[in-house]
């Protein structure tokens, strides 16, 4: 009877041996695709059942969890939603995540490489693990004002330390309220989603980096001028044709000087004159002299093209290829093809006044774990040079004098020397409304912001109403601190 | 009439000067430690689901921790006194394994409103006390032997209690509870345990018949019909009822142990083969008769079919569920408390497993697994070691019991089978199953200690001489006062003689005498009272000085009836027994 005992056992062992296979096989070989399996909604819970870490803004909560009390342990806030909501996203159970809810998962939910050792700890000590919190580098006072300035039009303001990088406003408008859409009831969330999505102001668009993208305008001849100092033929001396009306090569219409400008007052431009009343034909005349790969190539130094994340995902902006001469003269006005975000802008006048070095934009400050302890720190970062001190120290005076003897005499602030450039893109509408923009910094001296401001759908006059005087409040804001 | 007391077993195992070879030490400190160890984790486990209630609301691990610790030493004591050789590691696993459900049913309680885990620790304090009266009473597991065929109408009986109108109670389609008094009880579980006693009981006695007689067709001798109807009798029941239950587990489960005891018997792989064809057919014409049995194969096969999936009752549901928990779990677990079993329905009960796959990681889970892998192997190992074939046959199919349970769930939330309902044991929630496994638990401890205990071989001590002598001369004298009380009574017959009847006298005169040639042991059927006379013969022959073996001595007054099977089982089982010097085995 020993034998058949002894067989008997090994019939078990072998049992055991199977079901340690069957078992092996379900948690390890086959765990990753039954976790991505639709029906699997565990890593939803997973989410929704964390304690997940708060997005601050000056040391106040603008994306947060709160207990509740129904399927999901937890719920998440949004405060002041329709300044922030668009950088937050919001964490919705029917839609996933967006903006930094998404762009900054793994440190919320407590998921990311660093807090490693904290989830081994609160392994053994059977603690909830919980999520990283993360501050901003938004100055609260400058979002909130620049939400206000843009009084729910379509428009949106960036504005940037051009020595760090840091972004201290970026505001799209109109805003949304993430809360709708972060909701635990499923068909409430799917109606707010509808009607946001069929809002034709597209509120959910965070115009700021990742819109539609706009004309530059104007504010791409920074752009040229750098191109045009950096190639040798031209200084600030240098006197080019200022004809009122510049025929287009090839074709038989005329690209006008801007109409609102004093650029009639001279037939002979230098550099100086023509980017204080933004006259286009010396431009034009400039871009067609250095040739369309020189443009492009200064944009790009300026970033056109590069993908960014902030951590949030810029949309590159875009220089079009392959221009006839016309296409080439239209786009050195930043019209025809070239598409640019209000964050690329703000980045050119930001690299422009930190002396040709252009900072990485940044959102996010710090990242502190559960308990409070830094796990990681903004540290600035360079992302280019884009030009030349030299280059960069001339395109400053000449942008001052833009605000000083310019057009753009509404940014001006009383005893600073503000630096800035306006644009007004024809965006083909009927009534004559313009994508209207302003962008430059302050102090000219001691650079403290850079901003870009546009205001969609205004005529002229509204536009020269909004953009250089919002900019002089920000301004002042940033410098009466 | 005269009985005489054995020299007890005592003088065996503290006299090591008459022993060779390897002796089992009791190792009761060893499981002293190893119990500390067991109930650490268990309360340790209690804690770690939820720490933070720690501070203010304690009950529940002070009652688990309570009932843990003081059971651990009540049956530890109870060890130390009624079976001091019992298997070290077979309570600390299972009060390991018991500590780690109580937790996990806590730890389920926490997120679904449930109240399962106070029960729990309720069952949990009954069962130990059952298994401390059964280890308390049943010093010597072969008094079992005695109720064979008591266990197989309390099967019978067990099993179908559920099914009468009143007192059953049907849960999820599965008619296998009774309700009392509000209380569920699952009576099969029970009968898991009778069960295995008639087939231990049957098979020991009956063995010889069913291999030996019956006709031989080709390379397969089949037994006689008479000598194997009780066994088909009793697996018709099992069986019978349990179609009628809809309880396709229990069925698995005792269908197997029914092929294993007869395969354990036997020897005889033929049976094996025949059973799994009987399966096969049964499984098939279930599958085309029974609509549940169809679902449940649909269900495994078809899990992830949508409409499967979503069927309600009998979706698969439960099982892709089970297997996303597992899956979630990884290598590594979530951590206890931490994951989200409740996601997963009955995740306390029959999915327990998958709660600690999710919490515990393929390496948590793998540990349980482990630990009831030593406890099965601790089982087989009392079998190996016991003398008795109904010993062998009740531990090793008891062990058999807990391998094919495990079997059915973990195969069941792996996938590997279809899911049928069973508990895991030991662990999930449930008074029945508690009960019976500690039950279990307790038979395979008192096995143990036989197995394990020393029985002297080799030349005699002086001391043993000298008690063989008493033994024999207090014999001498009982057979001498034997001798004369008949002698007397004849003296008396005579003296009435003259002119009364003395039929009667002579057939009383004629028991006297059996009786006297069985001085201690009372025989239970004529059979075994004639293996049981030229053992006492043999015993004679010897004499002093010759060898003594583990057959020849009585164990003690209450080991009555076993003698003679144990003559019975060396004749006829001579497999591993060479010359040794000891008959334990050296288990270790």
């Amino acid at each position: 009877m020993n034998r058949a005992i002894r067989h008997t056992w090994m019939a078990g062992t072998a049992i055991f041996t199977v079901l340690l296979l069957a078992l092996t096989y379900v948690q390890f070989f086959a765990a990753r695709s039954l976790e991505a399996h639709p029906w699997n909604n565990r890593s939803l819970y997973d989410q929704f059942g964390a304690d997940r870490g708060a997005i601050l803004v000056g040391g106040e909560p603008k994306a947060y969890s709160e207990p509740s009390d129904d399927d999901f342990e937890y719920q998440r806030v949004y405060a002041d939603p329709l300044a922030y909501g668009h950088l937050t996203g919001y964490f919705s159970l029917v839609y996933g995540a967006t903006g930094l809810e998404a762009a900054l998962g793994e440190e919320l939910s407590g998921a990311s490489d660093e807090q490693f050792y904290d989830r081994v700890v609160s392994m053994f000590s059977g603690d909830q693990p919980r999520g990283a919190s993360v501050e901003l580098t938004i100055d609260p006072e400058l979002q909130q004002q620049a939400y206000d300035l843009l009084q729910g039009r379509k428009g949106s303001i960036v504005a940037l330390d051009p020595k760090s990088g840091a972004i201290l406003a970026m505001v799209s408008s109109p805003g949304y309220d993430p809360n709708e859409l972060a909701s635990h009831d499923s068909a409430s969330v799917i109606a707010a989603s509808e009607r946001l999505n069929g809002d034709p102001d597209g509120p959910l668009v965070n115009r700021a980096i990742a819109g539609d993208l706009y004309a530059p305008a104007s504010t791409f001849k920074v752009i040229d001028t750098v191109a045009a100092l950096e190639s040798g033929k031209y200084d600030r001396q240098t006197q080019i044709p200022n004809p009122q009306e510049l025929p287009l090569p090839g074709t038989d219409v005329t690209l006008p000087n801007y109409v609102n400008g004093g650029c009639a007052a001279r037939p002979q431009a230098d550099l100086e004159f023509a980017l204080e009343q933004s006259c286009n034909t010396p431009f034009a005349q400039i871009a067609l002299d250095l040739g369309e790969d020189a443009i492009r190539q200064t944009a790009q130094n300026f970033g056109y093209g590069e993908p960014l994340s902030v951590p949030l995902q810029v949309t590159p902006s875009l220089f079009p290829e392959e221009l006839n001469d016309s296409q080439l003269a239209l786009s050195s006005i930043g019209q025809y093809d070239v598409r640019t975000t209000p964050l690329q802008v703000a980045m050119t006048s930001a690299a422009i006044a930190n002396d040709g070095v252009q900072m990485k934009p940044q959102l996010v400050r710090t990242v502190r774990s559960s308990d409070l302890s830094v796990i990681d720190e903004l540290s600035p970062e360079q992302l280019r040079r884009s030009t030349s001190a030299d280059v960069a120290a001339t395109v400053s005076d000449l942008m001052v004098e833009v605000v000083d003897d310019g057009i753009a005499g509404g940014a001006a602030v009383p005893g600073v020397e503000v630096a800035g450039k306006t644009g007004t893109a024809e965006i083909g509408s009927e009534e004559g409304l313009n994508d209207a923009w302003f962008t430059g910094f302050a102090p000219a001296d001691d650079p403290q912001v850079a901003l870009a401001v546009v205001f969609e759908d205004v005529d002229v006059a509204t536009g020269a109403s909004l953009t250089s005087p919002s900019a002089k409040q920000l301004f002042e804001a940033v410098l009466n601190k | 009439m005269s009985t005489v007391p054995a020299p007890s077993s005592v003088p065996a195992a503290s006299s090591a000067a008459g022993t060779a070879g390897p002796v089992q030490k009791p190792r009761r400190f060893t499981e002293l430690l190893l119990l500390v160890v067991a109930v650490g984790i268990g309360v340790g486990a209690n804690i770690l689901v939820d720490p933070e209630r720690l501070a203010s609301e304690n009950e529940h691990i002070l009652a688990s921790g309570l009932v843990l610790g003081i059971g651990s030493l009540v049956l530890h004591v109870v060890l130390r006194l009624r079976a001091k050789y019992a298997d070290p590691y077979v309570l600390p696993v299972v009060v390991a394994l018991n500590g780690l459900g109580i937790a996990m049913i806590h730890r389920i309680d926490l997120t679904t409103d449930q109240a399962a885990a106070g029960s729990q620790v309720l069952w949990t304090a009954i069962a130990m006390a059952a298994a401390g009266l059964v280890l308390w009473f049943l010093k010597d597991h072969r008094v079992l032997r005695r109720i064979t065929y008591i266990c197989l109408v309390l099967s019978g009986v067990l099993l179908l209690l559920p099914l009468l109108p009143g007192l059953g109670l049907e849960l999820n389609g599965a008619r296998i509870w009774i309700s009392v008094g509000g209380r569920t009880f699952q009576p099969g579980e029970v009968a898991k345990i009778t069960l295995a006693v008639f087939f231990a009981g049957y098979l020991s006695t009956n063995r010889d018949l069913i291999l030996l007689a019956g006709k031989k067709i080709g390379p397969v001798r089949l037994p006689r019909f008479r000598d194997m109807a009780p066994m088909f009798a009793a697996w018709l029941i099992a069986i019978g009822v349990l179609v009628f239950q809809r309880d396709l587990g229990s069925a698995i489960l005792f269908f197997g142990l029914f092929l294993a005891m007869i395969y354990l018997a036997t020897s005889r792989l033929s049976w094996i083969v025949i059973g799994l064809l009987l399966v096969a057919a049964g499984g098939f014409f279930a599958s085309q008769v029974f609509g549940h049995v169809a679902a449940r194969l649909d269900s495994w096969l078809n899990a992830f079919d949508p409409e499967v999936y979503n069927r309600a009752p009998g979706g698969s549901a439960q099982i892709v569920q089970g297997l996303f928990g597992l899956s979630s779990g990884g290598m590594f677990g979530q951590g206890l408390g931490q994951g989200r079993p409740d996601l997963v329905s009955y995740a306390n009960s029959d999915m327990i497993i998958t709660a600690f796959g999710e919490e515990l990681g393929l390496i948590g889970v793998s540990a349980i697994l482990m630990l009831f892998f030593l406890f099965v192997t601790r089982g087989f190992r009392a079998a190996l070691g016991t003398r008795d074939a109904f010993g062998k046959l009740l531990a090793a199919g008891l062990s058999a019991v807990i391998v094919l349970q495990l079997f059915v769930v973990v195969g069941g939330v792996t996938r590997l089978i279809p899911l049928t309902g069973l508990t895991t044991p030991f662990m999930s929630a449930g008074g029945s199953s508690l009960l019976s496994n500690w039950i279990i638990a307790a038979i395979v401890l008192a096995i143990s200690h036989t197995a394990r205990r020393p029985v002297v071989t080799g030349p005699a001590t002086e001391e043993d001489l000298a008690e063989v002598a008493a033994y024999e001369a207090a014999l001498r004298e009982a057979a001498a006062r034997d001798a004369q009380e008949r002698a007397e009574r004849r003296e008396r017959r005579a003296a009435r003689r003259t002119g009364d009847r003395a039929e009667d006298d002579s057939a009383r005169d004629t028991g006297d005498d059996a009786t006297a040639a069985q001085p201690a042991v009372p025989p239970t059927t004529a059979q075994a009272a004639a293996v049981d006379a030229a053992a006492t013969e043999a015993l004679s022959a010897t004499g002093p000085g010759g060898r003594r073996t583990a057959a020849d001595i009585p164990h003690g007054s209450d080991a009555d009836g076993g003698t003679p099977t144990e003559a019975m089982s060396r004749l006829t089982d001579q497999g591993g027994h060479g010359p040794r010097s000891t008959e334990n085995g050296g288990a270790s």
